[in-house]
This record gives C-alpha cells, structure tokens and sequence, in this order.
C-alpha cells in the first residue's frame, strides 16, 4: 500500500468542495471495503477523504410517518442498536447484523455497501425491495435515484466526479407489509451470498397489493426483478403464487461460475432463496395486522 | 496390568504459557523488533509453470529505502548434484532450493522467484514490484491423474518416470484367492482436493547474518533443529554456523517443518548487513507453503458372508506438487492399518504437478486413503445388513496383526476404540429427524520416535527449571512439565519449562509426528530419574546413610525425611546445584487409532450441511492432560469436517488459485460446529514408562469418511469427491 494524503471535512459543502477539487479522491465510511481494497492492491489512492466527520452522513432519522432515512456514513451496528429501527424494519436489522462479524459491523455502513456496488452486497436487495432511493450531493446539488438504479456495473455505480452519497431514504413501509432478505452460504457466517434475495410483500382484502423481490451475486449487479414482484399483484398469497414469482426471478439472474458456486448452482438457488424471502416476507406482513 | 496410580498425571493444571498468550504478551515471529531491522517482500510466480528467460533487479535495487535483493543466483556454489540428508532421507539440494528460490523454471502459481530487503514493508513490496521477470509460460497439469496420462507437460526433466516421483507396492497373501472367498465385493473411486492446514499464524522469519559469519534465525516452527539443519542445508554451511530461536507458533499441523523464508532472510541480511524480517500474507501462505495432497484413491474390498474381509486392493495417486515427496507412503501404509486382513495388494504414486510443493498435514496422507476404505466398508456392512461398527469389530487388528507394509502391532487399541463408539450415549441415541444422517468410520496414525533432549534445575526454592527444545503447539509444555512433576512428586506449576535455541539445548526433533508428549516426555522422565538419583545422593551425604527411598515427592532413610523443597534448600551446603540432562532416541513408539461418529442434517433443497452432534473417540495411551488430549481430538476433528465439507484449493485453468483467503477457503468457523463431544480411551503403550502414545493425528483420520457416510444416509447419494460441498451434494 502506497502512502496518501488523508481529509476529513466537517461538513456536507466543504467535503463537496474538497471533491470539486479532488475528483479522484476515494471516500472513506467505514474502510471495511476501501481499506481492504487499498492494502491487496485492487484500488489505488494518493487522496483519501474520509466522510465520517460530516454530521449529515452519521445521523438516523425515523419520521414520524417511520419512512426512515439513514446517513451514508452510519455504522451498522448502530441499526442492530436501534429499538425503533427494529421494531419497523427487522428485515433491515438482520442484514446490518450479516455484514461482517461485531468488529466490522462497528465500523461497516449501509452507505459503503451500496457504493461499494458489489454483486454479492447485502443490503442492496434489501434496499430495493424497500424501494429505498439514494441521496446524492455534488458540484451540480442534490438529486436522487432509485437504489435498483444506482448501481452499473461490478464495483461501480451512479456517481459522477465530485458526488457523494449522503443518505439512502426508505418510504414509509405500508400497513400489512413485511419485508425479508435470505442469503445462502454454505458456511454460517463470515461468507459471501452465494446468492441473496430481497423481498417486500404488503396484503390488502386478502390479496397482494404490492411486492418487490431482488436478487444478489446472480448479475454484475444487484438484480431488481420487477416481473417477478408484478406478477403477484392481486393474487392471493398462495404457496403456488409465491413459486411462480421465485421461478420469474431464476428466469431473470445470469450468474457466472467462480470459486463460491457453478452457474447452475446459483440459477438453482435463485428460485430457493427468492420463494424463501417471499415467504418470510409475507409472514411479516401477516404479522403486520 | 494394574493401573498405575497418579498424582499430576491425568489432572489438568493450568498450562504455563496460558497467561501469556490470553492476555496477548506472548512473542510471535511477527511481534519481533530488533535494531536496525529492516522488512523484506517476497516476488512470486504469476504463472503455474514457466521457463524464466530473464530477472532483472536493476530498477528495484535503485529505489530509495531498497538494502537488498536476492534471487536464486545468490546461492552461494554448490555442487548440481549434492544430496542433502537431515533425517528424513536424501534430498538433492538443487530440489530444496528451487522450492526457496526458483531457477530456471517456476513449477506453480505463487513461486518465490526474488525477495527485497527494504527499510519497510511498503518500500519492499513496491521494489519487488518494479523486479522484471521474463517468463516463457508452459502448459500446466493440476491433478494427478492428468499428470501420469501420456503427452503431459513434464515438470522435471530429471524424473525417470514422467512426472511420476516414486511408486510404492505392498503385498501380502495371495489376493486372487482373496476375492474367490469373498461372497460380496465393493469397490469405489473418490478423489479429495488440495487443502491446507489452516494455521492462524502465517510462516515468518527473521535472520541476521553476522560479520564473523554465524547466522541467527528467529522464526515459526514446529522443528527449531530441522529448520536449522535445513537453512545451513541450502545455504550450504556446517550447522553450527546456525542458531535459531523458535517463538512462539500459531499452529503448524505439519505445515511448519519446511523452511521458506529462513534462508532467504539470510541471504538478505548478508546483503544488507542487518537483521531482515519476512512475513508472509495469507495468500503468500496458500501459494508458497506446502498444502496437502489432492489425490485419487481407487478401493476394492471383498467379504465372505459373516462379514470377514477376505481380500483387500488399492490404488493411490496423490499430487505431490511442484516437487517430489507427496504423502502416498503413509497413505498406502495406512489404508488398511485398521483391520486384520491377510491378502492385500496396495500400489501407490507420488506424481509432480504444477501446484505448491505439499507439506505435511496431520496424519498426512492417511485421511485420503482412509476415505475410500471406509466407505468401502460402509457400503459393504449396508449390503450385508449389519452394524458398521459391528463389521469393522469383525476384521479389526489387534496385538500381533501384521500391515502390509511390514511389522506386526504390539498392543493396540483398535478395538477398544470400536467398542468405545459402540457403548457411546451418541451411538445409541435416536437422530432427531427427516435428511439426517450418522456415520461412522476409524482411522489409525504411527508415532515417530526421534531424539529429544531436556534438562532439568532445581532451584533452592524447591521448583525445577525445565530447558526443553520442542515447540509448543497443543500444550507440551504442561504436558511435559506435569511427566517430570510426576517423577519429582512435585506439583505440576513447580516445574517452570522453558523452551530455547538450538545452542542452548541438546538436539530434538520436530514437534510432529506426535511424537513430544511421548519422546520429549521420555526426555524429561529420564532427566527427573537422574535428578531424583543425585537428590538421594546429597540427602544420604547429610544423612550419612547409604539407602535412600523417594516416594510422593518426600526423601527418607532411617528414620529422616526431607521434602522436596527441604532438600532443594540444602543442595548449595551438600555439594551445589543440582541439574540433569536426558537425549533419548526412543524406539517403543505406539500409534494411535480413533474413531468419529458425525450427524448431520441436509437442507434438500440448498444442500447445505449442517453438523448437528460429533463425537471423537481416540486411543491415547495414557492422557497425561486430559484437556489437551480432547483439544487435540477437538482440533483434528474440526479440521477433518471442514476438510470433508467445504475446503478446498479452488484452482483456475492456469493454475492460479482464486480462493486464497480465508474469507473464500471456507474452513468452518466457530459458528459452523457444535461442541464436539471426545471420549478418551486408553490402552497403554508399553514403549513409554506413563504408557503415552501420541494423540495428535489419527483424530483426522476419521471425519472425511465419517461425513461421507452421514452424507449418504442422508441423502441416499454416495459421493466421490471431496469436499462434499452443497453444489456437489445437489450435483451442481
Ligand atoms: C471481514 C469482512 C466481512 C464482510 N462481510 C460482509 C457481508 O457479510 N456482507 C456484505 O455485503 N459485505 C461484507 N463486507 C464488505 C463491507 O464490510 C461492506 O460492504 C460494508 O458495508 C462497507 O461499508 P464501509 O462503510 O466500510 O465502506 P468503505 O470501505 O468506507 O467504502 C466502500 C466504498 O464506497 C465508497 N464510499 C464510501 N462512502 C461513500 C459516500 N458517502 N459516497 C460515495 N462513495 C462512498 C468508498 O470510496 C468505497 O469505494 C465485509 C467486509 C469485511 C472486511
């Protein structure tokens, strides 16, 4: 690892600034991908600017309304921690619970996991079946994209020189929804999604009123399957409806084969992981009267 | 044979070294700092196997905080065709040192071709970086089989026999009549991948070669003695120009009795000038150490109706990467060792192939051939309808069972080690539901003998100085110190066991082969008698007598007596201090036989294992520690399901590995395994005065096939590949 330079602006405008001036600067949230990535040699730095400082990127606001938006700097385990974060989004407090072990979570953020943009992230599907967007800041303002847009490629995503993610925004979850991801690793922890899958579900009269699923590990990005959450509408939650939309979501994936799983394999797993995470979802939203 | 009774054997102190190393004080190779030290890089291979045109040092040697860089050219001259012998039979040297330095042709991915030597550790990866290597690449063979099939890229032009090493052939009765008196005959094929030993700590050293030519070494081993005598080898010194300091070892299983970087921080150091430290990365460790064997092992076992094996065949190939010396000896000595079997063929191949030069590995060579014997065996107690434990009870060897590599057992535990899984609250309880399956299998590991030495001093405080030269990996110091406790009638925390360089103590073999519970422990037993000898002598001169009894740690004689402590205090008025050494080179090793019993549960839809109950059952002689001696079985048995399950060196077309971390390697955390139960048998071994035999391997033995048994009455589905990973469970 070579040596670099190291920043840590106070503020939202002055970090914008540093970038303007920097654009090749790498962010640094928790380090636990940047870090990592600068000592194997994957990524160079000769500017490292750390975003941990700016109070807007470290702050968890639960609405009034339980939309919730999270700072792009905020550490995972301040999730797990958080009563109210548990109490509406479970499914969320299991994933920040995943990644990594106790050190890592200390450190690791949701924001670095979507940034990040790996295929394998584990909050990604997650947060695309919430229908959470990103909240990105730059020389140009502030705009917002959907989470299943955000990332384009294997450890690449939206940004242009000189923006930053500063919150990722999840909408109210409605009444009667519940939400779930599953990954598979054939170990129990310390392991990378095989495959994973996001799923939201909301029930109204009986019958699915809304649903989202999403993939990881299966595309070189964080999959949203549309059709597959579409083609629930309106039916009942049945075993067989549930099947029908995990099979759309194998249709959707084009894994690869690599050291973690033959392409068949996780083609296999799609359809397991995504009824499971249907599953699970719906029971919440059961739960959810 | 009346039991022996015991004071500190079979207690469990607190071990010596606990407070240290919990507490984080413990000094590893890495935590070393020395004066003017400076950190060196290893360069390595990207190619698997690739003819080197040209190496040029210029630019690195250039860079500013540069003090060194070496290749392989900067062996000092020997002769092409020396032979080097430390003890395990004659190596060429030229073989020793292309596995250090590669010459002329890199035979695997993560070679080490060239090292740095710079002010820090940045400076020096980024100079080896700017070393230019030109490489002619050639096509590579990964797997045995590949390797012997005719048109393979050759590996070393020297080989007589292609990139076949060495063969071995054991026979015995007659086995054509054999398998005409069997009424059933099984006979199956499974492969095991490359796997690695997993050590936490990964290999390091530091060397600092002196003006007036000595070399001083502080490093990971498991064999202080065999890394020096290796590294004045390759640098082609007299061993006493060496001395090396063994810190402490975050485990070895086999793994650190190779040198790797000693004599290449040696060499760097005498470039340099001043002390050089290497420490590898993780991945350095997977691709320039030696991992174990993939192999292929084809078993055919014929049984007459009562379930007597009446003939016994096997075929072994193993990969011994880039250079000779994979573990298919012991493989084909073992593959049979547990049973009682008269006609026997066994033919084996040790075969070169573009992978990293194998290493040792706990039991090594033994778990592979194992594997296919008991399921062979297994499939064979199904079809007759019988207990597997029951069958195997049938043809187990016993005191006077011939191998066929040869001896005859003396007395041994194979039975008891049967009977002991069969009485087992495991065995006979119920699985707890659907896609769960139990399986069984036994397996048998040697001990070695080898020289150890120790030295005992008894301080006036009535404690005792233990100077010993065996690594501790498991716990040897308590276990020794407890041997001379028991000896002295002291307690065990009265002994204060030290371990030191190799100038400072008489030579001792590696911490392998389990073998220093055993023969250090000799060691240190033959000290403490000598010690109690010159003990009587003084409290005979104070008493003017000329008889003196010890017994439970108290001199007397007409009426006298004297603690241990009390004498010690009057050694400095009868005659000065007392201190003892002992060198054995025992031959009475035992050999050890265990047993696993593992449930499981499948997820049919994923194939995800998941282990729910394991039990290790092992022969130990005489547990001198009882808590080591399950660490041992613990530790051998987690290793073995991980092995059976997950692990593997997941290799690419050209020979690079793409797995080579732990995050990827997939060995089972803690998360992965239950509390594995151990029930320590023991049958003593009559070579050793406590009855020890060594616990350290055999436990391995058992789990691969163990797992692949659970895994077929699971599923239904017998596999002939390990790891048994949840794609092939799904035959994906
Ligand atoms: C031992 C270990 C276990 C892990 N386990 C898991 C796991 O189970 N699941 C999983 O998904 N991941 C896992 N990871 C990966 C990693 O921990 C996660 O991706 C984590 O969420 C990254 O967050 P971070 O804050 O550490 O990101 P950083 O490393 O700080 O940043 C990640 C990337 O995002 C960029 N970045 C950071 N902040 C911003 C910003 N505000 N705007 C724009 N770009 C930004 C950085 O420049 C970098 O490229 C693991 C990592 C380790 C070391």
């Amino acid at each position: 690892m070579k040596a670099f330079d190291y920043a840590a602006p106070a503020s939202l405008p002055e970090a914008v600034g540093l970038l303007a001036s920097q654009p090749a600067a790498r962010l640094l949230a928790g380090g636990t991908d940047l870090l990592v990535q600068l000592r194997s040699g994957r990524k160079q730095a000769d500017v490292v600017i750390d975003v941990k400082k700016i109070p807007e990127l470290n702050e968890i606001t639960l609405a009034a309304d339980h939309s919730l938006t999270i700072g792009a700097a905020v550490p995972c385990y301040r999730l797990t921690d958080h009563p109210a974060v548990q109490a509406h989004y479970p499914a969320l407090t299991e994933v920040a619970s995943w990644i990594g072990g106790t050190q890592i979570q200390g450190r690791a953020s949701l924001g670095g996991n979507l940034c990040n943009a790996a295929p394998s992230a584990d909050s990604i599907p997650l947060l695309i079946a919430l229908s959470a967007s990103a909240h990105i800041a730059g020389p140009a303002g502030r705009r917002s994209v959907p989470v299943e847009a955000f990332c384009t490629a294997p450890g690449r995503n939206q940004l242009t020189p000189g923006e930053l993610l500063v919150s990722i925004h999840i909408p109210a979850p409605p009444p009667r929804s519940g939400a779930a991801y599953l990954r598979f690793i054939p170990r129990n922890e310390m392991d990378i999604a095989v495959v994973g899958a996001g799923a939201s579900l909301t029930l109204a009269n009986g019958v699915i009123a809304a649903a989202r699923l999403a993939l990881s590990s299966v595309a070189p990005t964080p999959l949203f399957v549309p059709a597959a959450g579409d083609s629930l509408l309106g039916q009942a939650p049945t075993p067989a409806a549930l099947e029908a939309a995990a099979q759309l979501a194998q249709a959707a994936a084009s894994p690869i084969s690599d050291m973690r799983g033959s392409a068949a394999y996780r083609r296999h797993l799609c359809a397991v992981m995504a009824r499971r995470a249907l599953e699970l979802a719906l029971s919440r939203a059961q739960e959810n009267q | 044979m009346s039991t022996p009774t015991y004071n500190v054997i079979g207690t469990r102190p607190v071990r010596h070294d606990g407070a240290d190393k919990v507490t984080g004080r413990a000094l590893y190779g890495a935590d070393l700092q020395l004066a003017r030290m400076v950190h060196g890089a290893i360069l390595r291979s990207p190619h698997a196997h690739a003819r080197i045109l040209r190496i040029d040092t210029a630019k690195a040697e250039a860079l500013p905080g540069v003090f060194a860089v070496v290749t392989a050219a900067d062996f000092p001259p020997a002769p092409a065709d020396k032979l080097v012998d430390f003890g395990e039979g004659e190596t060429p040297l030229s073989s020793l040192r292309g596995n250090i330095l590669a010459s002329g042709k890199v035979l695997y991915s993560g070679h080490a071709v060239a090292a740095v030597a710079a002010v820090n550790a940045h400076v020096a990866a980024e100079a080896a970086a700017l070393i230019e290597v030109d490489y002619e690449p050639l096509p590579c063979v990964l797997t045995a089989p590949e390797a012997m099939a005719p048109g393979a890229p050759i590996l070393h032009d020297h080989l007589p026999n292609g990139n076949i090493a060495e063969t071995v052939h054991y026979e015995m009765g007659d086995l054509a009549a054999g398998f005409a008196q069997a009424s059933l005959i099984v006979e199956r094929e499974l492969d095991t991948a490359t796997v690695h030993q997993g050590y936490i700590e990964p290999q390091n050293a530091t060397a600092f070669w002196n003006t007036d030519g000595r070399i001083q070494i502080w490093c990971s081993t498991q064999g202080s003695f065999v890394a020096r005598d290796a590294t004045a080898a390759v640098l082609d010194l007299p061993v006493s120009h060496v001395k090396v300091t063994p810190m402490e070892i975050g485990g070895g299983f086999g793994g650190k009795i190779n040198v790797y970087l000693e004599p290449v921080a040696a060499l760097l150091s005498k470039k340099a000038g001043r002390p050089v430290k290497l420490v590898m990365s993780r991945r350095d460790v997977f691709t320039g150490t030696g991992p174990t064997p993939g192999s292929r092992v084809r078993v055919k076992i014929g049984v007459n109706p009562e379930g007597k094996i009446t003939a016994a065949q096997a075929w072994l190939a193993y990969e011994a990467g880039a250079y000779p010396g994979a573990m298919v000896v012991p493989g084909a000595m073992t593959v049979f060792a547990c049973y009682d079997i008269e006609n026997i063929l066994i033919e084996g191949y040790d075969v070169v192939v573009n992978k990293p030069s194998t290493a040792a590995y706990r039991a090594p060579g033994a778990p592979n051939s194992a594997l296919a014997t008991e399921t062979v065996l297994d499939e064979i107690a199904e079809k007759l309808g019988l207990d597997p434990l029951t069958l195997r009870l049938r043809n187990a060897a016993r005191e006077g069972t011939r191998r066929a590599d040869g001896p005859r057992y003396k007395r041994i535990g194979c039975v008891e080690v049967l009977e002991a899984m069969q009485a087992s609250p495991h065995y006979n309880a119920p699985l707890p539901g659907p896609h769960c399956g139990r399986g069984v299998a036994i397996g048998f590991w040697f001990n070695v003998g080898l020289p150890s030495s120790a030295t005992l001093s008894v301080n006036a405080d009535g404690t005792v100085n233990l100077i010993e030269g065996s690594t501790d990996i498991g716990g040897s110091r308590a276990s020794l110190a407890m041997q001379a406790a028991e000896v002295l009638g002291l307690r065990a925390e009265d002994i204060h066991p030290t371990i030191v360089d190799t100038d400072s103590v008489g030579y001792t073999g590696v911490t392998g082969g389990s073998r220093t519970t055993f023969a250090t422990g000799l060691a240190v037993h033959d000290a403490a008698q000598l010690v109690v000898e010159q003990m009587k002598a003084r409290a005979a001169r104070l008493w003017a007598v000329d008889q003196v009894a010890f017994a439970n740690g108290v001199f007397s004689s007409n009426g006298h007596s004297l603690s241990f402590a009390d004498l010690a205090a009057q050694l400095g008025s009868t005659g000065g201090p007392v201190s003892c050494s002992a060198t054995v080179n025992p031959k009475g090793v035992g050999g050890s036989f265990a047993g696993l019993i593992v449930d499981l549960h499948v997820d049919p839809e994923t194939g995800k294992t998941t282990v729910l109950r394991v039990t290790s059952v092992q022969d130990a002689g005489k547990a001198i520690h009882p808590s080591y001696v399950e660490g041992q079985m613990q530790g051998g048995t987690a290793q073995g399901l991980g092995w059976a399950l997950n692990e593997e060196y997941f290799m690419d077309a050209a020979g690079d590995m793409r797995n080579g971390s732990y995050l990827d390697y997939r060995m089972p955390t803690a998360l992965d395994l239950p509390m594995i139960e151990t029930i320590i048998v023991e049958v003593p071994n009559p070579g050793h005065p406590f009855g020890v035999r060594g616990v350290g391997e055999a436990n391995i033995v058992p789990p691969l096939p163990a797992v692949a048994n659970a895994l077929y009455r699971a599923t239904g589905k017998r596999l002939n590949r390990v790891p048994m990973n949840p794609a092939t469970i799904l035959g994906l």
